[in-house]
């Protein structure tokens, strides 16, 4: 192994770590503060990808990043709407919140299926592929397309912007509040079905910036979601289930983990994710950041 | 509930089970060999239903490994029954297929079954996706060939196998049900601490009850492997083997023995019934059918009839009695 290769690894570790950082914070946001263990996450992902696809195929010549201002509103009213129907119903007729996370874990299988066979009709299952700044530069020792540095300070730059969301804002402390205990958050006098939806469609949001990100240096296919929803999973178990930063950490980890054994043998990336996962529950099942 | 009622059940529910049973066994007579395959394909749906519903049910406790273990079964006989030479008998072959989904099932259960709620779902989801990529390398890179082939059977000895193994599924789970272990397991269910306390040992209960449920999903993994003809890692380990005996179950109701079984029959059937009528469009209905049947069928088929069973059944009292039937129907 010379320098290079590792610097290459790691770099591209590093751009991978920044999409599933993101996308695991989305799947944080559904799961740890509107408690949906969303299996329909990649889905969303795979709308972003696509929903930039068909942007810029309809105005040729604009810029893909541009994409980012439809999709992001486009799938938060998706998920906030998701969220006050479906979910909002679950919820009220749920005994408990166990019995609430079983259902809802049931119905997003459903979405999942309502979601990836829609999409299937709408846009086949070829991969689609957005060109976008393929001009190579230097870092240090590496030679990158440039297209993966400017995704890796979008992806860092919407992790900062929800962390200073959730840390600094009214509404980020209410839904900090919601994510402890939304019985007193509720006496407390926060909304409580409304920063759950907001919750939900902020994490459908992220999760459509994501695949925006991702159709911008990787081909998106229609039935990519559910590995992304499985590393979302490792990803928030790895860095801690509703923390920012873990997110951050667990995607850096497995994009470089990822990166590394890719080199040796594609087919392998994901059973050595599995790996991790399987260590980390046996030694520290609430993550490295999670409270126990 | 008076002494009639009592009586009549005790000899209408065994005689209704002797009638289904009669048949079900002469079934290939009574609709012809060409229509078996989808009997044997429902009845393989109610076995992973019925056996999911054993362990899950009442610990509460989701199992998503299903996919995992029937895969399990489908492997084992592409290898132990392949079509290049069969290693056993096809008996053997399904009783030592259970009894590597039992043995898998200890592992992960010893493994996982520490942790609550959420977190083993998810870890069980993981084991099928993960069986999947793996076995794709393995049989690509060391075997050499990424699919195996399985020995033929024919149609109705695989239809008699699968209906011998649903019969032993309903017994189990039947016996579990009604035994003391069935109400420890309903304890764990309610309140695991409580049970702990009670003197239940959850955690060794709970691996094996997991691993007796992962039994029969192998077996029928095996009995299945001769029907599909060829096995590769991404049909045996596929998420719709997980998935859809949890919707079954559900939909079915988990309440009575005979709610997975019923919602195996119609599901399987509306699933068949879709991908031949719109092969494109059927993934989409059937999301569509999932989210439906999770927001208002919460208990199922099965609970409903219980429900207008017992609304009924208080309706027939009052009428006996005389009593003000008619302002308090309604309530």
């Amino acid at each position: 192994m010379t320098t290079r290769l590792i610097l290459d690894i790691v770099f591209n570790g590093v751009v991978w770590g920044g999409i599933y950082a993101l996308l695991s914070m989305g799947l944080s946001l559904q799961y740890g503060v509107a408690r949906v263990l969303n299996l329909a996450h990649g889905e969303f992902i795979m709308v972003g990808s696509f929903l930039a696809f068909t942007v810029c195929s309809m105005f040729v010549g604009i810029n893909p990043l541009l994409s980012l201002a439809i999709v992001g509103p486009g799938l938060f009213i998706l998920g906030f709407l998701l969220h006050g129907t479906l979910f909002k119903q679950l919820r009220k007729s749920s005994p408990s919140v166990g019995a609430f996370e079983g259902s809802s874990l049931l119905a997003t299988f459903g979405l999942l299926y309502i979601i990836q066979y829609a999409a299937k009709l709408e846009w086949g299952s070829l991969p689609a592929n957005i060109h976008f700044l393929p001009t190579p530069i230097r870092i240090l020792d590496v030679i990158v397309p440039t297209n993966r540095v400017v995704v890796l300070v979008f992806a860092l730059g919407i992790s900062l912007a929800l962390y200073l969301f959730l840390s600094r804002t009214r509404l980020g402390k209410a839904i900090r509040a919601a994510a402890q205990d939304p019985a007193t958050a509720g006496l407390m006098g926060v909304n409580i079905n409304f920063v759950l939806a907001l919750c939900f469609g902020l994490g459908a949001a992220i999760a459509g910036f994501a695949g925006v990100l991702h159709i911008l240096c990787f081909p998106a296919l229609t039935s990519m979601g559910l590995k992304y929803t499985l590393i979302a999973i490792i990803v928030i178990v790895l860095g801690g289930v509703g923390s920012i930063q873990g997110c951050l950490i667990g995607g850096l980890i497995l994009g470089i983990v990822g990166q590394a054994v890719e080199h040796y043998n594609a087919m392998l990336a994901f059973p050595a994710f599995y790996v991790i996962f399987l260590i980390l529950l046996l030694v520290k099942p609430k993550g490295i950041f999670g409270k126990s | 509930m008076n002494i009639t009622t009592l009586t009549s059940k005790r000899f209408l529910v065994p005689a209704v089970l002797l009638l289904v049973l009669v048949l079900l066994a002469i079934a290939p007579r009574l609709i012809g060999l060409d229509h078996i395959n989808i009997m044997t394909d429902l009845i393989m749906w109610g076995v992973l239903a019925v056996s999911w519903v054993i362990f899950s049910a009442p610990t509460g406790y989701m199992s998503l490994a299903t996919g995992g273990f029937f895969g399990i079964g489908l492997y084992t006989s592409a290898i132990l029954y392949a079509r290049e030479g069969v290693l056993l008998p096809l008996p053997a072959c399904i009783v030592v297929g259970g009894l590597f989904s039992f043995c898998a099932a200890l592992g992960i259960g010893a493994v996982t079954l520490r942790l609550r709620g959420i977190y083993f779902a998810m870890f069980t989801f993981g084991v099928v996706e993960f069986s999947n990529r793996f076995f794709n390398w393995f049989e690509l890179e060391i075997m050499g060939a990424r699919g195996r082939n399985v020995a033929v059977v024919d149609t109705a000895t695989l239809y008699y196998i699968a209906l011998i193994i649903v019969v032993a599924v309903m017994v189990t789970a039947y016996l579990i049900k009604r035994s003391r272990y069935g109400l420890a397991l309903q304890g764990i269910g309610e309140h695991e601490e409580a049970a702990a306390h009670m003197g239940v040992d959850t955690t060794r209960l709970k691996i094996l009850t997991f691993a007796i449920s992962a039994f029969f999903m192998g077996a029928m993994g095996v009995a299945t492997g001769p029907r599909v003809f060829y096995v590769d890692p991404t049909t045996a380990f596929n998420a719709n083997y997980t998935f859809l005996p949890v919707l079954m179950a559900l939909f079915g109701g988990m309440g009575q023995l005979y709610g997975p079984i019923l919602g195996a029959v119609s599901f399987g059937y509306l699933r068949y019934y879709l991908i031949t009528k719109v092969p494109y469009q059927y993934m989409l209905i059937f999301g569509i059918t999932l989210v439906l049947v999770v927001v208002f069928l919460p208990q199922g088929v099965g609970g409903l009839i219980q429900r207008v069973q017992n609304r009924l059944g208080g309706l027939i009292t009052k009428l006996r009695k005389g009593g003000p039937v008619e302002q308090h129907a309604n309530t």
